[in-house]
């Protein structure tokens, strides 16, 4: 294989192709890496054979019943799970939107000598510290904060600005809303943190030919320091989406669990995640069935969701060559 | 080192043709010649660094210690370790200065004094009287001449056979441009060194062979080509073509 140039002309001459170890090593390593990424495919397939497979005889009985149907009731046989569709795209979708908006300021304002070095350090340490907190007690701090504190509010919103249809029902404890700030907040981190290193990695002097045409502070980050970063910002956003989409503990907690399909923030809904959380400890055959379809479908959306992100941003690099 | 290409493509598109550029022992050969014209190309390809981009096809054949660069069987990496490179940025590791020079010593499993062979790739590289208290200093630390030095001292630790110089001096100021010239007909005793060069004053001045190379835009691309080749000398003052003349005297560019 290695023909080595065997006449070193000059006797001084320190080099030598690599051992027969170093091409061993290299080789492992190949095959190692080679082997990583099988077994990742293979366990990706694997979930969704599985899951697939238990939902087929789901799928043939009900057929798209399941996914247009919104009545979810397991001693008439419906199962509907068109409302919890909406509540999880509704309840991602304005998660995303209030964690968009606060993770990429922070991204900004964290990486744009806002502060200095140091303090900026210490606040990305917070923001990610946020990530640690485990859902069950984003939860239990959605019901006994978050929901008192909204309150007053929603119940103002709700009186003045009723025939708005965001604000058409008033708040009665869980709902959309307080689901879909927790949510923001748990996925503030991802954003935030995906946000600020591709912001990082805009080159110096990017930043300072932007100052050298004379931009102010702001105008560099607006003009030139966000749109060089926009596809690690774009990706961060749908990293946040496809974990706002899956999020279970806290929503099956905070999002009333009610098959309702309502505009109005202040509502009850349900979410794929939660529910299946929520049914698979009492489900009977037939029932999980039916769970293994939503699970299925919500694979589905989140695969979507990415699929569809990954695109755009190929799109977006082609078209910055 | 002989080096006789007839096609080079990235993807479809055909970058460079209808080279012969052979290379002399012990002595500088310079390629000049307009921006695009595939004088890098043709340099990076004498020890396989086009490899790593995607696409890159080689046609020809690159005759180097009695071997084809591009035979079957041939692996790129060994014959990195004889042709060294030098680049247009300097990019020195993030470690040592030591490190940096010791690198392919160590890399080629060096058994000897590293610590000699440092200190002779330093003082090779002139940068071993500016250096030699601060080895433990990062590479990155220092000036854009200094780097360029260490980076060049890098290249030569392990006495490769040849070394391919792609415009080096470009990010250089004119007295460190002065050093690595300097340096390159010292180092020619040794070496066989092959240079890119937009400067032609500096092809003058160092190189013994000149290539020029320019661009054919007559099939809708722009395809490199060799226009001709000869001692320095000659190339500059009595060029056999129209093209190397009117682009000597700098009639168009």
């Amino acid at each position: 294989m290695n023909t080595p140039f065997v006449v070193p002309v000059n006797p001084d001459s320190a080099c030598q192709p690599p051992s027969a170890k170093d091409f061993l090593v290299d080789r492992t390593f190949r095959a190692l890496s080679r082997i990583g990424v099988v077994l990742i495919l293979a366990l990706v397939f694997a979930l969704v054979f599985e899951v697939g497979r238990k939902a087929l005889p789901g799928m043939e009985k009900h057929g798209f019943d399941v996914i247009f149907g919104s009545v979810w009731d397991v001693n008439q046989g419906k199962y509907g799970i068109l409302p919890a569709i909406w509540g999880t795209l509704y309840s991602a979708l304005i998660a995303l939107l209030i964690a968009g908006v606060f993770g990429v300021s922070m991204a900004i304002f964290l990486t744009q000598d806002f502060l200095p070095a140091k303090l900026a350090a210490v606040f990305r340490t917070i923001v990610e510290l946020l990530a640690a907190i485990p859902s069950v007690v984003y939860g239990l701090w959605g019901i006994y904060v978050v929901i008192p504190a909204i309150r007053p509010l929603t119940a103002w919103l709700n009186s003045e600005l009723g025939w708005i249809p965001f604000f058409s029902t008033s708040l009665s404890g869980p709902g959309l809303l307080p689901a879909a700030l927790v949510l923001a907040i748990m996925i503030l981190p991802t954003i935030a943190a995906v946000s600020q290193d591709a912001l990082t990695a805009v080159p110096m002097k990017t930043k300072q030919a932007a100052y050298g045409m004379g931009t102010t502070h702001w105008e560099a980050i607006l003009k030139v320091m966000v749109p060089s970063a926009a596809t690690g910002i774009f990706g961060s956003l749908v990293l946040g989406l496809g974990r706002a989409l899956g999020e279970t503990m806290a929503l099956a907690m905070l999002v009333g669990n009610a098959n309702n399909i309502s505009l109005s923030l202040f509502a009850p809904a349900n979410t794929l995640a939660a529910l299946l959380a929520l049914n698979f400890p009492e489900a009977g055959p037939n029932e999980i069935e039916v769970l293994m379809y939503a699970a299925l479908v919500l694979m589905f959306i989140t695969l979507l969701v990415n699929v569809l992100g990954s695109m755009i941003m190929l799109y977006a690099q082609r078209g910055h060559k | 080192m002989d080096c006789k290409l007839d096609k080079i493509f990235y993807g479809n598109f055909l970058a460079v043709r209808d080279s012969h550029v052979p290379i002399e022992k012990n002595k500088i050969t310079g390629f000049i010649g307009p921006s695009g014209c595939g004088k890098s190309t043709v340099l990076r390809s004498l020890n396989r660094m086009n490899d790593l981009v995607k696409g890159f096809r080689f046609e020809g054949h690159v005759h180097f210690l009695g071997q084809d660069v591009y035979g079957k069987g041939v692996d790129p990496v060994v014959v990195r370790r004889y042709i060294g490179m030098v680049f247009q940025q300097p990019n020195p590791f993030s470690m040592s200065i030591f490190d940096n020079v010791a690198f392919g010593l160590r890399l080629n499993r060096y058994k000897g004094d590293i610590g000699d062979r440092v200190k002779h790739a330093l003082q090779g590289a002139a940068l071993w009287d500016e250096v030699k208290d601060k080895l433990k200093v990062s590479g990155l630390s220092l000036s854009g001449g200094q780097q360029q030095r260490l980076c060049i001292a890098r290249a030569i630790a392990t006495e490769p056979e040849v070394l391919l110089l792609d415009e080096p001096c470009s990010a250089l100021d004119p007295i460190a441009t002065r050093r690595v010239e300097e340096l390159m007909v010292e180092l020619k005793k040794d070496y066989t060194i092959a240079l890119v060069t937009h400067n032609m004053q500096q092809a003058i001045r160092v190189a013994d062979t000149t290539a020029f190379f320019s661009v054919d835009i007559s099939q809708g691309t722009r395809t490199g080509y060799l226009v001709e080749m000869g001692p320095t000398t000659q190339i500059f003052d009595n060029p056999r073509e129209q093209m190397t003349s009117d682009y000597i005297t700098g009639k168009f560019s």
